[in-house]
């Protein structure tokens, strides 16, 4: 078994000064110089054993493995503070190796918000199992009894007589801690636990507090090291070329003019599937440019009308939610009925920087790939098929990527490296340029919606229909664990099979208001196109979350006008849940909520018109309420968000500052999407391209903020990588109700659309 | 190919290059400094940015037979851990990033911000970084570390 052989360790006696010099590059980059693996094969480390979580160095340091990964969300810094916590040590003595899947434990990869909610419960048992061995072993050296010994920072010392003590490092130094842990679950919800038993929050010194994040100095003194800076051995450049329009075929490429490119290696065709390689970066990016394919003109056309399409076209499947009530019943009775549609866009992922991987095929041996993945462990499955060799051949080293957010492309790259590794028997590193992350990197899926709702005689909600049409949110799996996930690999032929139908139905990923009769039904649509398309879609942050709660969000906001209820208290009224009532009153009393039904009569000029609106949203037990203030410019029609005001509860807060950085990022992303944010396409090709076709937030669009954190310690956290980004469109849609008394339809709320508005209402 | 001598961070480099080719990937292939980020190589998001006898120069569409016979800085040459500028120091004690890819652009242009005008306006901060992309949504702490830098640079 690995971990018995002695590689690990030889491994980290050769880094041990190197560790010291690079203290601030990150540490998953330096392995693949010495290599981890044994006889040509990668063997999983095992989560029973406590070893494969945690490895005292004899320097002091801990060592700790995880297959989880940063992206940016302050995860490395917040597992640092937790092993710390548990083992009662400084966070800056934890060494975090993530994601790479010859030394870490596969925890089913990043993803689903899920990091701190659930991936930081084996790595809080296996510390605190550290901890009862460490302290065990201490009790014998030092002839104390384990109860009356203390722990602080890294020195096991007797709470009666302080010389008596010894160090963590003296205790192992460099020897593995013999101990085992039970498993259970898989994937995301896998976790372990040991002998030892977590402390209880209320004792907590390290985690709850604002620890800085131990990734930032480093970036900004320009020493992180990304997986665009890595650079192995015989590496050289490729890069992609896709096909002209949607559904196209290879038919013939002409070579004369990039052959006289210096270090052109060579054009690599595999079906559809087109890539050059050249010995510089700048020759790869040439060629590909200069590249002469001829591709068929009959592709798949995309449809004109999008939501009319969507709305018509045969569903490939269909799911109700089960019925409550007696919708029909409700109707007939109703004195007002409103009905309503939204429609969310197609949206991407727009990583800043567009994806990048290294591979080192290797025909026989070990085949690596770095990768900025969030699913290190799924990714070497996903790649094994593209290659077609056993698991144990393939290892994949996390580092990390621009941004992420669910899945980019930066798994698609990895496979492009590696499919050209292959042909030219080299290293071969690819990144991708801004259209093939823009125009080609997988999407959020677009969706129409359409509800009634029936009000009573009393004035009360008595019923909802609802329907939605969507593309499902997974046509390529968030998982890409077979080779039919990558773009280049069915742009060469083979098949996705990892594709989910993925529904959305009244209350599933929007409030679930306490209406008595509610009849929902989702439809799901069949893709546009099949194998390789630029609007295949996928999992972008809170999946489908930000589409429904905009539909659900908005809908609820007409039923309160058209009752004249105040948006606030209508919510509190259909909202039970205690948590759920209080981040909507935190919110309101933070952003001074102005209590009336919308629209805003009171305006300062009839050009420029102001509002605020409200809106919920519960992601896995995270509650959010956010109020946005908008002003509306009537001549332009340009809407610009002023303030948004955030009340977040997600139970333990593991590091607040973290926290809020989270939040702002969202709260901002949220706004791009929502004002700014959709893929455009003609008959035959995505038409967003760069960040002037596909344009975002920029400093001018970005809103005040004021997030009000409300902890919980003694509730479990729940996640914050996307909850907040959930309700943001309709809490704005619903703030321009309340300024220009006009409802918009359609994310995003362009100036174009929000005078189309005005105009219709006038 | 030609060759040029770039003087970069103070130092000079000299590199055989088809003139032709853009700075940024002179300096990360050739030169091995990674700071200067590929974003988008059209010059629309900045990731790429290096000053340029002190201005904001996004590296990515700049020949590098423009470059020659300038004052080159990127990133790691404005600062040091040991010796930190006060724009680096200020990002820091705002936590002002996400991923941080965006961080070589933002920073830099910061800096040339500052040494232009020492005391912007919030107005005017917005307006120095309305070119930048950055994707995660640091803006606002971002904001507040440029504030925070012009500060530190008033009182030091």
């Amino acid at each position: 078994m690995f971990f018995r052989s002695s590689s690990r360790r030889d491994f980290f006696k050769q880094t041990g000064g190197l560790a010291i010099a690079f203290s601030l590059v990150d540490a998953t980059i330096v392995p693949r110089v010495f290599g981890a693996v044994e006889a040509g094969k990668v063997s999983l480390p095992d989560p029973t054993r406590l070893d494969a979580w945690l490895h005292i160095e004899k320097d002091g340091m801990v060592s700790f493995y995880t297959g989880k990964v940063e992206i940016g969300t302050g995860l490395q810094t917040a597992f640092q503070q937790i092993v710390a916590e548990e083992l009662d040590i400084s966070p800056l003595k934890v060494n975090l190796v993530q994601g790479d899947t010859a030394l870490t434990p596969d925890q089913g990869g990043t993803g689903g918000s899920t990091s701190i909610a659930i991936g930081s419960r084996p790595v809080r048992n296996a510390s605190a199992t550290a901890r009862l061995l460490l302290v065990k072993m201490a009790s014998q050296k030092l002839g104390v009894p384990a109860d009356q010994l203390d722990v602080k920072d890294g020195v096991v010392i007797a709470k009666a007589d302080a010389s008596k003590s010894i160090t963590y490092a003296a205790l192992v130094g460099g020897a593995d801690l013999n101990d085992t842990l039970k498993v259970t679950g898989a994937g995301l919800s896998n976790t372990a636990e040991g002998a030892g038993k977590p402390k209880d929050p209320s004792t907590y010194k390290v985690v709850g507090t604002s620890f800085p994040r131990v990734d930032i100095p480093a970036k900004i003194f320009g020493q992180y090291k990304w997986v665009t800076d890595v650079r192995v051995p015989g590496m050289v450049h490729g890069r992609v070329v896709r096909p002209a329009i949607v559904g196209a075929n290879f038919v013939s490429v002409d070579e004369t003019a990039v052959k006289q490119i210096p270090g052109f290696i060579q054009t690599v065709v595999k079906g559809n599937f087109v890539g050059v390689v050249a010995q510089t970066e700048w020759g790869a990016v040439r060629a590909a440019k200069e590249l002469k394919v001829t591709w068929s003109d009959t592709g798949t056309p995309l449809p004109d009308d999008l939501y009319k399409h969507m709305r018509t076209v045969t569903p490939k499947s269909t799911r109700g939610a089960a019925a409550k009530g007696d919708v029909a019943a409700a109707m007939a009775k109703a004195t007002k009925k409103i009905e309503a549609s939204y429609e969310y866009p197609f949206h991407s992922h727009a990583t800043m920087g567009p994806g990048c991987s290294v591979a080192d095929y290797q025909a026989s041996g070990v085949t690596t790939i770095w990768s900025g993945t969030q699913k290190p462990h799924a990714l070497v499955k996903g790649l094994a098929g593209v290659i077609n060799q056993p698991l144990d051949r393939v290892r994949v080293i996390w580092v990390q990527d621009a941004g992420s957010y669910g899945r980019p492309g930066h798994d698609d790259t990895a496979a492009d490296a590696l499919m050209l590794s292959q042909a030219v028997g080299k290293p071969v590193r690819v990144q991708w340029n801004r259209a093939d992350m823009t125009t080609w990197g997988a999407k959020g899926p677009a969706v129409a919606f359409d509800m009634t709702a029936a009000i009573d005689a009393n004035g009360a909600v008595s019923a909802v229909q609802f329907s939605s049409h969507a593309f499902s949110g997974a046509e390529v799996s968030y998982t890409p664990d077979s080779a039919g996930n990558f773009l280049g690999a069915q742009l060469a032929g083979v098949k996705n099979t990892t594709g989910v139908d993925e529904f959305i139905n009244w209350g599933d990923l929007s409030p679930q208001y306490a209406i008595a009769n509610i009849a929902s039904e989702s439809h799901i649509v069949p893709p546009l196109s099949l194998g390789g398309s630029p609007l295949r879609t996928t999992h972008l942050r809170d999946p489908q979350g930000p589409s429904a709660t905009f539909a659900v969000e908005s809908f609820m906001d007409e039923l309160a006008a058209a009752t004249d209820s105040d948006p606030v208290d209508f919510r509190l009224k259909y909202l039970a849940e205690p948590r759920a009532q209080a981040v909507i009153k935190a919110a309101a009393e933070k952003a001074g909520w102005d209590r009336r039904p919308s629209p805003k009569r009171a305006q300062p000029s009839a050009d420029v018109s102001t509002g605020r609106g409200i809106a919920f949203g519960n992601r896995g037990g995270t509650r959010v309420a956010i109020v946005a203030e908008v002003s509306v410019n009537h001549k332009s029609g340009a809407v610009k968000v002023t303030k948004m005001t955030c009340a977040h509860d997600c139970g333990l807060i593991v590091n607040p500052d973290g926290l809020r950085g989270m939040i702002s990022g969202n709260l901002v992303q949220g706004t791009s999407r929502a004002i700014k944010e959709e893929v455009t396409f003609d008959r035959t090709k995505v038409t967003s391209t760069d960040w002037v076709s596909y344009p975002i937030v920029r400093s001018s669009d970005v809103p005040a903020l004021d997030i009000v954190l409300l902890n919980h310690p003694e509730a479990p956290s729940t996640g914050a990588g996307e909850p907040s980004i959930r309700p943001i469109a309709a809490a704005i849609n619903n703030a321009i109700f309340d300024a220009a008394g006009v409802r918009l339809r359609q994310v995003p709320f362009t100036p174009a659309r929000v005078k189309a508005a005005l105009a219709n209402k006038a | 190919m030609k060759r040029e001598t770039l003087k970069i961070n103070g130092k000079p480099h000299t590199v055989d290059v088809d003139p032709d080719t853009p700075l940024l990937y002179i300096l990360r292939d050739d030169l091995g400094m990674n700071n200067p980020r590929f974003g988008c190589g059209l010059g629309q998001c900045g990731a790429c940015t290096v000053l340029l006898n002190g201005v904001a120069t996004r590296s990515c569409i700049l020949p590098v037979s423009r470059a020659a016979g300038k004052e080159i800085t990127t990133l790691e040459g404005i600062g040091t851990p040991e010796k930190p500028h006060v724009v680096q120091t200020a990002f820091i004690k705002e936590q002002a990033a996400q991923c941080g890819y965006c961080l070589n652009g933002w920073v830099l242009t910061a800096k040339a911000l500052l040494d232009k005008k020492p005391n912007p306006t919030d107005a005017e901060i917005r307006e120095a970084t309305e070119s930048l992309v950055c994707r995660c949504g640091s803006h606002n702490m971002m904001f507040a570390a440029i504030h925070r830098a012009a500060e530190m640079k008033r009182s030091a």
